[in-house]
């Protein structure tokens, strides 16, 4: 284990950290996810040592460095706009920390030229930073905390301030590098499509506390909370391969396969929303892509809606209205056909 | 119609942007008052070069020119050293005695200057709270150069500290968060991010500083009317010898303070100027 929090307490005039418990294990990839004015950043910068915790205990390799300022914690961040320093080149930039550390020239520059091999900015060492697009700041950020080998590294919502394609591109980048250093990384968003490729596990923030931490499968099939499964907002999600047959792809989750419409082949998740699932006694033919024939495993009556599963060969979770549970007259075992049309499922890259 | 490039050249002035023009109008008055201003003081100076001259040559008003600007330096000195470190303390801190101290360095914006030279005075006279127990180490503040300091030095604070400080904010709070988890104290991450990337709004508080020090005369007179700064020497020849030999006087400060400024922003125009998009 390389970090552990323990009850966590913070008040910074309205908002307040609430009794925040977290275990990080060796070269773990972890995720904190949770709308804005959660508290994700006010935890990042707790760990980081740069505000102090009212109480509770922050442990690094079993050692309390609850009072140990950011300089010698030995972990870097890396915030969403980037923060590169304006008056440096990048070279200066990504070497700013080790000249801290009084390293030698020569090492200095074969580290940052290595770091920046790595990250595919050597070209780029003498630029000012303002003259570096969105992407290229953040690789140069990158490099710069990666350059220290860092024992952690926080990353503040890294990606928020870059275009879709380049918010792909860095999601693949981040998945190589943690591959490649094994850094154990804190990583904080609210895209949940950052969490099937990243992610090892992950905690879900709400009003400055934790709600729930598990694996991405975990939250999305188990959330704990109402809080969680609507923020997730999807609660049948599947790993499966995906094949392109013409304008769809085919996902075959093992026991059945998915219809949907994407660009991606190949490991992917697919996310389809409960309440985007159509149940029906009889089969019937539709435009939906999606049918299939299995028995209801599960019926949980709460409220005006009803959580009814079906075992179809995975399980699938629907919402109906308790109206429809009673006109239906479903119990549990029964057979039943559910139905979803392609563009219902919604399909990340594993 | 037969000719579109004509046309499109008479288009520009068929809707002229009437705002901005009555505004220049009206906002010209003001150009004008000082250009006039200029321009009379120069041409009544010009008309009598020689006279110019041997004023230009007199040591008591080379002593005197020279004794402003050493004095407004003295002060611009003092500020960066006990003025940087309390603009980034409130900068950087949101405590609830953060708007009384702020307060009390605007106090000198918002007195007449002989009230602020009264204060002065009074803490700095012999008998003084502060003066007192100064003389007993030997510094004088009445009718001498550390007077002269401490009064310029009052009145020229909130300049300082208000547009450093303003600088210390705009410099992100997460810059310097990066910086310390890079290792670096967080002395060191002021010395190496926080003053670069306010270097202009130093040199601005600097300069605005010492223009108000050079520029202070009540305040100056009431704790030390000697030795004579230029305003004091200006006002004493107007009274005793006339128009003309204080004119000269002030004409040349004028190209004095001019030069000065002139030097300072040619020679910083760099200066910092990345600051603008940190």
């Amino acid at each position: 284990m390389v970090l552990e929090i323990r009850n966590l307490e913070k008040r910074l005039g309205d908002f307040a950290l609430h009794n925040i418990s977290l275990t990080i294990g060796e070269g773990e990839y972890f995720m904190v996810l949770g709308p804005t004015g959660a508290g994700k950043t006010v935890l990042l910068e707790t760990i980081a040592g740069i505000i102090k915790p009212e109480s509770g205990n922050i442990f690094l390799f079993g050692r309390d460095i609850t009072v140990l300022p950011p300089e010698e914690r030995g972990f870097s961040i890396v915030y969403q706009d980037f923060m590169l320093f304006p008056h440096l080149t990048v070279f200066e930039n990504i070497a700013f920390g080790l000249r801290e550390q009084r390293l030698p020239f020569p090492e200095l520059r074969d580290r940052v030229t290595g770091i920046s091999e790595l990250l595919g900015i050597s070209d780029l060492l003498e630029r000012a930073p303002h003259t570096l697009s969105g992407g290229e700041q953040q690789r140069a950020a990158m490099a710069r905390a990666l350059v220290m080998r860092p024992r952690i590294l926080l990353l503040d919502e890294p990606m928020s301030a870059l275009d879709a394609a380049s918010r792909i591109r860095l999601r693949q980048e981040l998945k190589r590098i943690h591959r490649n250093t094994g850094t154990t990384v804190i990583h904080i968003t609210h895209y949940f499509e950052d969490l099937f490729p990243l992610a090892d596990r992950l905690a879900v923030m709400q009003d400055g506390a934790i709600v729930q931490v598990g694996t991405p499968e975990e939250i999305f099939n188990q959330p704990e909370s109402d809080f969680v499964a609507h923020f997730t907002g999807m609660e049948n999600i599947f790993r499966g391969s995906a094949v392109r047959r013409g304008d769809e792809v085919e996902i075959d989750l093992g026991p059945i396969v998915l219809h949907a419409v994407t660009p991606l082949e190949g490991d992917v998740i697919a996310g389809i929303r409960a309440d985007e699932l159509i149940l029906s006694p009889e089969p019937f033919d539709s435009t939906a892509r999606n049918t299939f024939r299995g028995t209801v495993s599960e019926i949980q009556a709460n409220g005006v809606f009803s959580r009814v599963v079906v075992d179809v060969g995975v399980p699938m979770c629907g919402i109906i209205t308790r109206q429809s549970l009673f006109r239906l007259g479903l119990t549990p075992g029964q057979e039943i056909t559910v139905i979803f049309k392609a563009s219902a499922v919604h399909v990340f890259p594993a | 119609m037969s000719n579109p490039g004509r046309e499109s050249f008479w288009s520009r002035f068929r809707r002229p942007d009437s705002t901005l023009i009555a505004f220049s109008l009206i906002g010209s008055t003001l150009v004008i008052f000082s250009f006039l201003a200029l321009a009379t003081i120069t041409l009544t100076q010009l008309a009598d070069l020689t006279f110019l001259v041997r004023v230009a040559t007199d040591s008591r008003v080379i002593n005197s020119i020279a004794l402003t600007f050493g004095a407004g330096l003295a002060v611009v000195f003092i500020l960066l050293l006990f003025g940087t470190p309390l603009a980034y303390v409130l900068a950087r801190t949101h405590s609830r005695i953060n708007s009384l101290v702020e307060a009390l360095i605007d106090i000198p914006l918002v007195l007449p200057h002989t009230v602020a030279g009264i204060m002065v005075y009074l803490l700095f006279m012999q008998r003084g709270l502060l003066g007192a127990p100064l003389k007993d180490i030997g510094i004088v503040f009445e009718d001498a150069l550390p007077g002269i300091v401490m009064a310029m030095l009052f009145v020229s604070m909130p300049f300082y500290v208000n547009t450093v400080r303003e600088g210390f904010q705009k410099v992100p709070l997460h810059i310097e968060n990066v910086a310390r988890t890079l290792g670096a104290t967080r002395f060191k991450a002021f010395v190496l991010v926080v003053i670069p990337l306010s270097a202009r709004h130093i040199l601005n508080g600097s300069v605005l500083a010492w223009g108000r020090a050079i520029s202070e005369f009540a305040a100056v007179i009431m704790i030390a009317y000697y030795p004579m700064i230029v305003s004091t020497l200006i006002y004493y020849r107007f009274t005793t010898g006339g128009l003309k030999e204080s004119s000269a006087i002030a004409f040349l400060m004028i190209i004095a303070s001019f030069s000065v400024f002139l030097v300072i922003r040619i020679a910083t125009r760099y200066l910092g100027s990345y600051d603008d998009r940190v």
